[in-house]
């Protein structure tokens, strides 16, 4: 493996289905020896705050994929169920809850960024994220690291 | 320095394709090919949990499971198999590619 491959990828949404696509990506290209940056930002800080991070879902409404009536979606319940689905299908493939797959994927050396500016408009300190997480940077500083990488926006 | 010579089939990334040919020296000669020889205690621990775990299971352990009950975590993992664990592991043991995603 080329040894100055490198990934950089933005996670901007905070449902349970869209944190798995980057978490994944980055740690495959840890374990391909592939230098990995996960930069999170607006929806996507969920995933990395402490007190949202074990409490994502998946919401059927708005999702084509779910293959029902859009009114079904909005039944009380439904998101519930979906998450509740969507867990033990993950469970099933040997993948890591949220939570534990940042751990894993930081041990793994893949670095773990804030967005200041969502952090900010969302009022989120230092201490309200994740262990992992390696600083609360700015737009410009991400694009420092991300030099060279190739750039995933998820 | 004396050599045996070893002969066993590799697929065209240089992984086994029968695993059942290896044998601890062939480990090794992978590891001086990887650059991580000579191997150490911790580095066989992983080789014999993952063949051990290969053989019983019928399928290369993901390297979720190899940090989660070889006895070796994720980050010791990295530092005993540099630059690309899975590749690293699978070539030492004598499977081919794993192909997980995890």
């Amino acid at each position: 493996m080329s040894e100055e491959r490198k990934l950089a990828i933005i996670c901007s949404k905070g449902s349970l289905d869209m944190a798995y696509p980057g978490l994944v990506l980055a740690n495959a290209a840890r374990m391909m020896g592939i230098e990995a940056d996960l930069f999170f930002t607006f929806w996507g800080m969920d995933i990395i705050t402490k007190e949202k991070v074990d409490h994502l879902k998946v919401v059927p409404v708005g999702n084509p994929a779910m293959h029902m009536p859009q009114f079904v979606g909005g039944l009380p319940g439904m998101t519930d169920m979906a998450t509740t689905m969507m867990k033990k299908e993950i469970e099933k493939l040997d993948m890591p809850p949220v939570r534990e797959f940042l751990e894993m994927v930081h041990d793994a050396g893949c670095g773990v960024w804030a967005c200041k500016m969502a952090a900010e408009m969302m009022h989120l300190k230092r201490e309200d994220l994740v262990d992992e997480v390696d600083g609360i940077i700015g737009a410009m500083e991400f694009l420092e690291k991300a030099e060279g990488a190739q750039l995933l926006f998820i | 320095m004396l050599t045996k010579e070893l002969t066993v089939a590799l697929d065209a990334e240089g992984f086994m394709t029968n695993p059942n040919e290896w044998t601890p020296e062939i480990a090794e000669v992978m590891a001086a090919e990887e650059g991580i020889a000579p191997l150490n205690e911790r580095h066989w621990q992983v080789i014999n949990w993952v063949r051990q775990e290969a053989a019983s299971s019928g399928e290369f352990p993901s390297l979720r499971a190899i940090s989660k009950r070889s006895g070796v975590d994720t980050k010791e993992l990295y530092e005993l198999f540099p630059k690309g664990p899975a590749r690293k592991i699978a070539r030492c043991a004598g499977y081919p590619k794993p192909k997980g995603c995890i």
